[in-house]
């Protein structure tokens, strides 16, 4: 009874009214509780967003700039980062950054380059690793160079050993263009963005600032910028990002390209491992992006023939 | 089936079959049925979702045969998939997006159904199987999320079947049963894998009941008038064959761009990091789509007690698990809750009006469910909870009481065709003929 002169009294009113009495509370809300939602820390810089080759539906992997990458993450990141996801034949792979399509001249008939495992650059740089085999016959392991079939191995013999060398284990890399929001964006922003810690923070030995890295500062604020309450005093505030235990791993001339036009700055480098890890995170992107543009042109030539065909069945009918 | 076959077994061994295990003819009688003649396209989301099931399943079998349901190969394993089988990476990916998709279209499958009554005498108990296999779905889809082994396929297992603890008495033993041990281990990795494999070949039974029990009374259709004579309704085929295949390819355009370029746009980056005991996520979230739910079960902050006294009834892990699944439950009474004898929202002006702030409130707290559990997302999840039970319990059996007149109900669905039709001719006329 009462539900329905309540309904009957509602029925009086103009919708319109109804909706904005409805929204008004919300809307109230969301205004006296938005002061409240400031972040305490000091929130992390978005990454640069840079203009890679493989961006878009038609993006590609820009080969030369995958094969210096793999150079940087060879001469720098491997002796701390693992790769445990990719083998050396990945390489060689169609799509990979030494990959083939027949031998250079002057090879025997009987190698087919375009297989990873014959090919021989990657056969090169698998034999440059040293890969622990075994148990031989007398029950011991060995060192052995490495074959298109072998993993990259890890820098460290066992976990503890690369804690014991950077304080904590460094993730490995296969995925890493994947595993954090910005992706590529992220790390070439990691890698080119490490600062002196301002002047009012004290984070300790150890660690290194970087304003795109998670994380948060506000306990690091020295005490003389605190005011009785252990607030940041007027003026100050925390700090963009975080510190890591990563030693900024680039500095200028670190690799040397064989390339001369190409700069050999931090900032190429950052691009060049950049381009490189996400190839090792997506080794198929290309071909994937190749086999979506048949499969769309392929499914809108066929939604026009069924759209024609609906025209035309539904015609017969008086509608 | 309810209808008249007018299949005729032509040759000799269709004579014959017709007899003993009359396949053809029921294949015929389906393709014959006679279906409104006004469907729209918010009724093709059944076809969509049967293409979606099978899409699951194929790519899933599939995926099985390369997958290791191991905790230490099991995402390595997943990189396997992707890096060294053949395709892998689109099975893959084709695997992971579908089930969005597939949500995708069951959401609007249901919203489709609330809003045209589909729910209503005589098709309670299509819309109950419905709700039946949107719950298999999210089993399945929360199971098979588990299997890649990343750090959200753990700790989302973690938060959600340590959920069971709050059931008094028996509680514990299910969180204990479904982990097969004292935490999400190995043993849980095997018999999510188990079930994840099992739950869709029954999800076909439920669907084949579904689809069954449409075939009773039939399709509703955007006027909720009934077929009244043989003019209103068309055979399903070729009509609904070739609509429905138009909208399924439609569909699948907006799948493939997904799986072929942007193939990680739905998913959690931290699910590309190995499941780790040790490490908490900043955030756990789940999947986009149990967002709602999971806003729904996080806004129950407090504890019910007893007034005046600090004896607690519920606690709030228990009334956050209560809402949840109350959220779903509820569906199931939906034909008793709204009594309306109008079935079209169309012409029911309060209750569209309803309708769409239900369908914002839904979307609200999707969003909601992907923001941490702090203020004023836990004021806001509260507000738009207790909207999301009062649309159910309060506002649409209020509704079926005062709205009983319907605003322009036609009396068939042909007349509603034809005066449409009439409508649209006039604006042609006028638009070509410059205004005076
Ligand atoms: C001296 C050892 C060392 C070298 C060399 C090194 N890293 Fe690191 N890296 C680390 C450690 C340790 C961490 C973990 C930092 C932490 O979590 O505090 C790390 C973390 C990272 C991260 C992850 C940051 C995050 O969001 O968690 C990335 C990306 C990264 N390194 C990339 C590189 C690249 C690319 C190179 C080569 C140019 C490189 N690193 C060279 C030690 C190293
Ligand atoms: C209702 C249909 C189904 C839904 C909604 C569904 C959903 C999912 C989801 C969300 C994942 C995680 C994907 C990821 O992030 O990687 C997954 C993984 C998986 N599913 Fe299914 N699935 C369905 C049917 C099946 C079937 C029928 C099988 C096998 C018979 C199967 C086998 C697998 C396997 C092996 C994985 C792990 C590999 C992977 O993570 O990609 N699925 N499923």
């Amino acid at each position: 009874m009462i539900i329905k002169i309540l309904v009957m009294k509602m029925g009086k009113l103009s919708i319109k009214r109804v909706a904005l009495s409805a929204l008004l509370p919300l809307l109230a809300g969301a205004l006296w509780t938005g002061g409240v939602a400031q972040a305490s820390g000091g929130g992390t810089r978005e990454p640069v967003e840079v203009e890679w080759s493989f961006n878009g539906p038609f993006g590609h992997y820009d080969k030369a700039a995958v094969q210096r990458g793999f150079q940087v993450y060879k001469q720098v990141c491997s002796s701390c980062h693992s790769l445990k996801f990719v083998a050396f034949r990945h390489l060689g792979e169609k799509g990979g950054p030494f990959h083939a399509d027949k031998c250079p001249a002057g090879f025997p008939d009987n190698i087919d380059c375009a297989n990873p495992v014959e090919n021989p650059a990657v056969k090169a740089i698998a034999a440059e690793y040293d890969i622990v085999d075994g148990p031989d016959e007398s029950g011991d392991m060995f060192t052995r160079p490495g074959t298109p079939a072998d993993y990259f191995p890890n820098p460290y013999p066992n976990k503890q050993m690369a804690i014991l060398a950077n304080g904590v284990v460094p993730p490995d890399l296969s995925l890493m263009a994947k595993a954090r929001a910005g992706g590529p964006d992220y790390i070439y922003s990691l890698l080119t963005g490490f600062e002196e810690a301002p002047d009012h923070v004290d984070i300790g030995p150890g660690v290194y600032y970087n304003p795109y890295f998670p994380g948060d500062l506000s306990s690091a604020i020295k005490p003389e910028y605190l005011d009785e309450h252990g607030h940041p005093k007027e003026g100050i505030h925390v700090p963009e990002g975080g510190v890591l235990k990563m030693k900024p791993p680039l500095v200028d001339n670190i690799v040397d390209y064989a390339d001369e036009e190409i700069p050999e700055t931090v900032d190429q480098y950052a691009k060049d491992v950049g381009q490189f890890l996400m190839w090792v995170a997506e080794p198929k992107m290309e071909s994937r992006k190749q086999t979506g543009l048949m499969v769309l042109v392929y499914l809108l030539i066929f939604g026009g023939i069924v759209y024609a065909s609906y025209r035309q069945i539904w015609s017969k009918d008086e509608h | 089936m309810s209808h008249e076959s007018n299949y005729v077994p032509g040759s000799a061994i269709e004579r014959f079959l017709d007899k003993r295990l009359p396949l053809i003819r029921v294949a015929s009688e389906f393709m014959e049925f006679p279906t409104p003649k006004n469907l729209n396209y918010w009724y093709t989301f059944g076809a969509i979702l049967t293409v979606m099931l099978m899409v699951q399943i194929v790519t899933g079998v599939v995926l099985a045969m390369h997958y290791t349901p191991e905790k230490t190969m099991a995402f390595a394993s997943v990189e396997h998939i992707m890096r060294d089988v053949n395709f892998g990476d689109l099975l893959r990916y084709t695997h992971a997006n579908g089930a969005s998709m597939f949500f995708i279209a069951v959401y609007l499958h249901m919203f489709r159904g609330l809003y045209y009554g589909s729910f209503k005498e005589p098709r309670e108990v299509i819309w109950m199987l419905g709700v039946l296999i949107f719950l298999i779905m999210m089993g399945t889809a929360f199971m098979g999320y588990v299997l890649p082994w990343g750090q959200m396929s753990y700790w989302g297992a973690t938060v959600i079947t340590s959920l069971f603890s709050a059931i008094p008495v028996v509680g514990d033993s299910i969180k204990t049963l479904l982990w097969g041990g004292f935490s999400v281990d190995n043993p849980t990795l095997n018999r999510f894998f188990a079930l994840h494999f099992l739950l869709p070949f029954a999800l076909i039974g439920v669907v084949f009941l579904h689809i069954w029990a449409l075939h009773v009374p039939g399709n509703t259709n955007p006027t909720g008038v009934e077929i009244k004579s043989k003019k209103d309704a068309v055979p399903f085929h070729p009509y609904y064959t070739v609509k429905d295949g138009f909208a399924i390819v439609l569909f699948l355009i907006m799948f493939a761009v997904f799986v072929f370029y942007m193939p990680n746009a739905l998913g959690h980056t931290d699910n590309y990091i190995e499941a780790n005991p040790f490490v908490t996520p900043v955030h756990i979230v789940p999947e986009w789509y149990f967002l709602p739910f999971y806003a729904m079960l996080r806004s129950i902050t407090f504890d019910l007690t007893i007034p005046f006294t600090d004896i607690v009834l519920i606690n709030s892990k228990l009334g956050g698990v209560m809402v949840m699944f109350g959220s779903i439950i509820i569906l199931f009474f939906l034909s008793w809750l709204d009594r309306a004898k109008v079935r079209s929202m169309r012409y029911r002006p309060w209750a569209r009006f309803w309708f769409f702030l239900f369908v914002i409130d839904a979307v609200f707290l999707g969003w909601l469910g992907g923001k941490p559990a702090e203020q004023p997302y836990i004021a806001w999840a509260q507000g738009a909870t207790a909207f999301y039970f009062i649309y159910f319990l309060i506002i649409l059996p209020a509704l079926s009481m005062f709205e009983a007149q319907p605003k322009g109900l036609p009396s068939s669905i042909s007349e509603d065709v034809l005066s449409k039709k009439a409508k649209k001719q006039k604006a042609i006329e006028s638009s070509i003929q410059p205004a005076e």
